[in-house]
Formats: structure tokens, sequence, C-alpha cells
């Protein structure tokens, strides 16, 4: 149910962004979110519809770019992809491993319709 | 007329914000503040109890609670004589920065050493969310099982500290204390732990004396 709290956040920042852009409405959000993220799409979506009523941002749909979980061994340096909860080095089977991509949690753009030519930043 | 624009911000950039000026604040009182984070009934108002037993003494403690409703924990911490203050998130799963900040309103920080804060009791939600505190330590509880750290890996990994409590029950309950050790190790290589008992007080002066010394430090 952080979701919710998720949705609200996310809100606030694509309100934010578009606002200084002088968007008068967002269409589209892109997101960057990794595989560890403990999100569920579905989710952020429902309560992104409810929240999102009334404002410029009403009606713009999500997207969500999954990013893999990815590890590195500190011992024998492999790198690999994570694979259900088997974290250990499938090389050297050492559990000194460090997670190096999957914690994202970004948004990372957003498409937005203005009436006029916006600013350069 | 159509436009991109990148971003790349943090989504919940606006919970760390707030989450750093909480820190600050409290730096400022001179509080060292920790967040304490569990599955509901693993023990974290009786550790917090038990802490302030060992700790009462040296140090000045004090205690946010965080529940979706009722303040019995404040309740009873208060009755024992620690300055507690209630925070009911009204149905939310985790605690946040801001309700941080309105809770450290209400207490006397120039008269608190080291603040406990007792989150909402979930092995999910809670680890997303700075609140501006210290340190993050995890009590985890014999009768939950071995496996909740395959289970739940975000929060085990993001946490300082783990407390294994009711260790009393072990003759009682299959816990294979290796397995679950392994699965710590493998998300949070060389945790810092301590196996205790609120019920036997077995483990509870390690655990006080790490404590001390963090916020002492």
């Amino acid at each position: 149910m952080h979701e919710l709290s998720i949705s609200q956040n996310l809100l606030e920042l694509a309100l934010k962004h578009a606002n200084q852009a002088g968007a008068s409405r967002i269409i589209d959000i892109t997101l960057e979110i990794g595989e560890l993220s403990t999100v569920l799409d579905d989710s952020v979506q429902f309560y992104w519809d409810m929240i999102s009523a009334g404002t410029i941002a009403e009606g713009a749909q999500l997207h969500f770019e999954r990013i893999a979980a990815k590890m590195e061994c500190l011992g024998c340096r492999h790198t690999y992809l994570l694979k259900q909860s088997e974290l250990s080095c499938p090389e050297c089977d050492s559990i000194n491993v460090a997670v190096i991509a999957g914690d994202e949690f970004l948004l990372k753009s957003i498409e937005v319709e203005t009436d006029q030519v916006a600013e350069p930043a | 007329m159509k436009t991109h624009i990148p971003v790349v911000e943090q989504i919940l950039s606006a919970n760390d914000q707030i989450a750093e000026q909480n820190q600050t604040r409290l730096d400022q009182a001179g509080v060292f503040g920790i967040n304490l984070m569990a599955s509901p009934g693993a023990g974290k108002t009786s550790t917090i109890i038990k802490t302030f037993e060992h700790l009462n003494s040296s140090l000045r403690i004090g205690m946010i609670n965080g529940d979706l409703a009722t303040s019995i924990d404040a309740e009873k911490a208060q009755a024992k004589g620690i300055t507690a203050v209630q925070i009911n998130t009204g149905g939310n799963c985790h605690l946040d920065s801001v309700m941080l900040q309105s809770a450290l309103d209400q207490l006397p920080l120039e008269e608190i050493d080291l603040l406990l804060v007792e989150n909402v009791g979930n092995l999910v939600c809670p680890a997303n969310f700075m609140l501006g505190t210290h340190k993050n330590i995890l009590i985890a509880s014999v009768p939950e099982g071995d496996d909740k750290p395959y289970k739940y890996p975000s929060m085990y990994r993001g946490v300082d500290a783990l407390i294994i409590n009711k260790i009393d029950l072990l003759p009682y309950i299959d816990f294979n204390m290796g397995y679950f050790q392994k699965g710590v190790e493998m998300l949070n290589p060389g945790l810092v732990t301590f196996p205790i008992s609120c019920k036997t007080g077995e483990g509870i002066g390690e655990w006080a004396v790490w404590l001390e010394k963090q916020t002492n430090d």
C-alpha cells in the first residue's frame, strides 16, 4: 500500500516539472524502476488515476522501464544478472557480492503539451 | 505542441529532503536517532522497553511510536517512564519523514540523547522511506521463520544492524539459524547481529552496549 505514497510523490514531482515548462497537460510519464524496488506497476497506475484526477496530469499514461538486477562478485569480479533469490556468484559460489544495478527508483521523463513554445532551460 | 522533458529525479526526493532536515534537527539537538523496523509482533516495543531499562541510567531516551491506530504502545512505554509520542498513520503502512517531522515537534529534543523510532510493523514499505534517523535497525524474531531474509531482501539489505528476538523459543520452533544467517550474509555482508530474548533478558546487554557506543560516538 506504499504505492499510494509513491503515487503522491510522483504526482508532485511531475506537476512541478510540468509547471516549470508551462505545460497545459501531462500526456506520458516514464519511470525507471529497478527490479529490486518493491513497487507494483498496476498498483501505482491505479492510485495514479485516482489522485491525478482534476489536475493537468489526469489521464497521463505511466510507462515503467524495468531495470534488471545486476550483481558483481567482490571475490572474482564476475558480473551477472540476478535470478530469483540465488544471490551467490555462479562462477565461484561466493556470497560476497554487491548489487550494481536494480535499485533504481526514478522519474525519468515526462511528455507534456504546451500551448506555446517552452523557454529553453 | 508536445514537449519531452527529461527529469531523472528520485521519485521520493521530497521525502528524502525532509529526512535530511530531520537529521539536521536531531544533530543540532545532540540526539542520536534510530529507526526500528520489524514485522508485527516481532517485539519492537518490548525491545525498546528492555533497552530503556538497560540504558536509562546513562542516556536520556525518547520514543516515537508509529501504528495504524491506537496509542497502546506509547502508553506502555510512558508507563515505564519513557518520553513517548504516538503517531497514528491512519492506515498508512509505514512512517515517512513528514510524520517524523511532526512527531519531533512534540518532543523535548534538548532533553533526549537517544531517540528510538518504532516504525509500523511491516517488512516491505518502511524500507523505501528514509526518516532522517542515523541508523536503521531490523528486529527479526524466531517465530517468523528462518526464510524471511530470502522473502524480504530489500528490508534486510538496507539495515545497519539486526536483532534476532525471541531466541528463548529456538528449542520449540523449526528455525535453522545457519540458513537464516546465510541469507542475511548474502544480502548484507558482515551485518552486526544481536540474538536476544526480551523474555529472559539474554543478549540485551550486548545490544545495549553497542547502542550506547553508537549514541556517544
